[in-house]
């Protein structure tokens, strides 16, 4: 029983990984992922950021879904997820400043990223706390994962370097792929690949 | 409804008020950190310095000798303001310069922060013998490759720093300061 129980969370991790993956498969989040993936680094921690939101307010709405009434929902979730995201947004800039002003804008705009408030809806209120924690690590995790694999090529394409480490030294790279249309091009590339990968098992 | 809704408000409120409590200190000094780096980057060594709110620059002076001011200037580059801190010895050389902030492309303009051949050009530019102006528009700034617009603002920034540089120079009767027009 208790086995089973565990492999029903592992698998909520791995489907957020794979299966429910929110930027290859569901398409969510598009905004933070073409914007802040012009290097590893930048994906990984904007991937980071919302996992830590995406936990949190996954857990505790689900812990308060069952005492809210249904015509005032939306307001509750989003003022709880704003909660988490402004308390980040106050620890990012108190520790670790460098990184907060690279995001900018982008750790404020999580409020509205698409996948916190979607897990919310379509998971974390109908069921546990602890499954809802898992649902958001896994959708987390997957949502870090493609932002860093993106953030990597695009860093390799366009400036020639690993997680800010040159290896070409002293070349540009190709500077489309650090631009938007890049952004788009990748994205597009890796979502093929992802899907095809993922028809073949 | 009202119920929930309000208590949500008022936990939520109450949990980040705490936080902004908690997280106060070290944010702020997080900021004075910033400014004391950039500072010791613009400006030779130096025990004293005090802030002038008014023309937003600062006196830096070592054992009551002035080492130096850091002028802080803001320019329009090309994906916003380009705000720079620029360390002029009262020679009218300019000592360093740091950037503030910049909202510069990342990967093209957003080198000015990591390019050293541009960065390393800044360190002891004396206006009176180098153009300030990027070498497509005659002078002697390298550009960034591929960044003219961020760098002739960079180079525009710099500029401003140092007529205001001449206007505090000419108000401290100093005679550090030269025309350099």
């Amino acid at each position: 029983m208790t086995e089973d129980k565990t492999m029903s969370k592992f698998k909520l991790i791995t489907d957020g990984l794979v299966k429910n993956n929110p930027t290859f498969v569901l398409l969510l989040g598009m905004c933070p992922t073409l914007a802040t993936t012009t290097s590893a680094i930048n994906g990984l921690s904007m991937g980071l950021a919302t996992l830590f939101v995406l936990v949190l307010s996954n857990m505790a709405i689900s812990a308060i879904a069952p005492v809210v009434p249904d015509k005032v929902h939306i307001p509750v979730y989003i003022v709880v997820i704003a909660t988490f995201v402004t308390l980040l947004q106050l620890l990012m800039q108190a520790y670790t400043p460098a990184m907060y002003e690279t995001l900018g804008l982008f750790i404020p705009l999580i409020v509205v990223n698409c996948i916190v408030l979607g897990r919310a809806e379509a998971f974390a209120n109908k069921h546990g706390v602890l499954e809802s924690a898992c649902d958001g690590l896994g959708v987390g995790l997957g949502f870090t994962c493609s932002l860093t694999v993106l953030g990597l090529v695009r860093e390799i394409l366009g400036s020639g370097s690993v997680f800010g480490y040159n290896f070409i030294g002293g070349n540009d790279g190709m500077l489309a792929f650090v631009m938007a249309p890049g952004a788009f091009l990748c994205l597009g590339y890796l979502m093929v690949l992802f899907n095809k990968f993922l028809k073949k098992n | 409804m009202v119920t929930v809704l309000g208590l949500t408000c008022l936990l939520c409120s109450a949990i980040l008020g705490g936080a902004y409590v908690l997280t106060k200190e070290p944010i702020d000094k997080a900021a004075a950190q910033k400014t004391n780096q950039a500072l010791s980057q613009v400006l030779p060594p130096f025990t004293d310095v005090e802030y002038n709110e008014e023309g937003r620059y600062y006196t830096a002076k070592d054992a009551e000798k002035l080492v130096g001011y850091a002028i802080e200037s803001t320019t329009v580059g090309f994906g916003g303001a380009l705000s720079l801190i620029v360390g002029v010895t009262p020679d009218g050389v300019v000592y360093n310069t740091s950037v503030l902030s910049h909202s510069e492309t990342p990967g093209l303009g957003a080198k000015c922060t990591t390019d050293q051949k541009f960065m390393s050009q800044w360190k002891g530019f004396n206006p009176a013998v180098k153009k300030l102006t990027v070498t497509k528009d005659g002078g002697d700034v390298d550009a960034i490759t591929a960044s003219t617009i961020t760098s002739r603002a960079y180079a525009l920034a710099v500029e401003n720093a140092l007529t205001k540089f001449n206007e505090i120079a000419g108000q401290a009767g100093n005679d550090g300061g030269q025309d350099n027009e």
